[in-house]
């Protein structure tokens, strides 16, 4: 099928977008990669009135050192930009790590980081990923600005707390602490697929080799990207053993996480990989994080 | 009737001035206003790969980008590859090793090909599937497609 008509506009600079947002609310939607947004449309599941198409701003393309170690990202950003970014090897190696595992090539030269966080699909990598390291996120209207922490800006499947005048313009990922470490796991009937359930985790050890922090988020596991509440508090100052690694992944599938059933698996089925993934995922930060001095 | 907008295009070295509604694809701008009937549309949902083609050199999904959003870009298309007389060596490469049966997913592993070998002239098996694991193909079992990139690739280094 083709997109239902509607009106286009493509403007060069983010207050003018932020003006079209304005002026048309809830009947607008923006494109930024349209790797989601242009499908929906070919189905007309999505018939937006109005378009705002964000690739003709170059100001928000870039990726930033920040003073504290840490990284900027423009919304626009495409996925084979971050990719193939030396400075996002070395200061966001989980990021660099995950980038391949994003869909395609023919996707990746067009999908950006902002589309993607913003299109709050849960089983999208950069959603998950963001809260696991505790990203947060710059959102502009014409009034102002505000910073919102990535695990307080997905609301629900496919929500955010971004309102109808506002743009999500920048994510900040901070820097990883000494002896961190880190894993994504994810199983997917293909490669490169939606991942059926995938896990990350972020982890530092202390001088004394306990865990200091973790923090594991599972994607496709819930409406929104599922945290390990339960099963990082196990963790916390506990020496990072084989025994204390299962009874966390155990307690994660259980009871951290809202898996369920489509065509493509069962909820149960989703909760055992759950238990798997995060072990590994656990298994890897922690070895990582011994290994990073 | 929409409001048309002014396209301007390089498309295989030949620039296009259209005008376009802005909900047009770049696969149907492609093939019905240009004629240019090489690059195929399967799935129109960025799954199949048959609509890859190149936006400044890089691979895309023809049917997932208004063609609006190319004004001032360069595309290229499997026509711009070789012509029948006169082969590209991808296309050689595709013909001597039997890389394709129906030919229906061709264009869009050609494109997606072209695009990978010139950043990686020399690759391994494992990189090639990687490579073209956005590309579906219903007959081959892909093992000539694999087959046909490694002699592309040794005719490419010659």
């Amino acid at each position: 099928m083709k997109p239902a008509p509607f009106e286009y506009y493509a403007p060069t600079t983010v207050e003018e977008a932020l003006s079209h947002l304005a002026e048309h609310g809830y009947d607008a939607k923006v494109l930024a990669g349209g790797q989601s947004l242009i499908p929906m449309m070919n189905f007309r599941l999505v018939q937006p009135s109005v378009l705002v198409d964000l690739n003709n701003i170059p100001e928000l393309s870039y990726i930033r050192p920040d003073e504290n170690g840490g990284l900027r990202l423009g919304a626009m950003t495409r996925h084979h930009q971050v990719e193939i970014d030396p400075l996002v090897a070395e200061r966001a190696p989980l990021l660099h790590e995950t980038m391949p595992k994003i869909a395609y090539s023919q996707i990746r030269s067009r999908g950006t980081f902002g589309g993607s966080v913003s299109h709050a699909d849960p089983s999208a990598e950069l959603v998950s990923l963001s809260v696991a390291l505790n990203g947060r996120f710059r959102l502009r209207n014409q009034n102002g600005e505000r910073w919102v922490p990535a695990n307080e800006f997905f609301v629900g499947l496919f929500t955010t707390v971004l309102e109808p005048d506002e743009l999500l313009v920048e994510a900040a990922l901070p820097s990883m602490p000494a002896r961190s470490g880190w894993s994504l796991m994810e199983v997917a009937r293909r490669p490169h697929d939606f991942a059926l359930v995938g896990a990350a985790a972020v982890v530092s050890l202390d001088e004394n080799h306990l865990c200091q922090q973790a923090q594991m988020v599972f994607l496709s596991a819930g409406d929104v990207p599922m945290v390990a509440h339960k099963a990082v508090e196990l963790l916390k100052g506990q020496a990072p053993t084989m025994e204390a690694i299962h009874a966390a992944a155990e307690v994660a599938a259980s009871e951290d996480i809202d898996p369920s059933s489509d065509i493509h698996a069962t909820a149960e089925f989703r909760r055992h990989l759950a238990n798997v993934l995060s072990r590994r995922a656990l298994e890897q930060a922690f070895k990582r994080a011994a290994d990073n001095k | 009737m929409q409001t048309l907008f002014d396209l301007g295009v390089t498309v295989n070295g030949a620039r296009y001035e259209h005008a376009v509604e802005p909900r047009t694809l770049l696969s149907d701008f492609l093939r019905h206003d240009l004629g240019l009937t090489g690059t195929h549309v399967g799935c129109e949902h960025g799954v199949c790969g048959a609509c890859t083609v190149l936006l400044d050199g890089n691979p895309i999904r023809s049917c997932l980008i208004f063609a609006i959003q190319t004004h001032g870009h360069a595309i290229t298309t499997v026509e711009g590859l070789g012509t029948i007389d006169n082969l590209h060596p991808i296309q050689e490469a595709f013909q001597e090793a039997h890389g394709l049966q129906c030919g229906f997913c061709t264009p869009g592993i050609l494109t997606t090909v072209k695009s990978f070998l010139e950043q990686n002239p020399d690759p391994s098996e494992d990189e090639i599937r990687e490579a073209i694991s956005g590309n579906l193909c219903r007959c081959t079992g892909y093992q000539h497609i694999v087959d046909a990139v490694i002699l592309a690739a040794e005719k490419m280094r010659t």
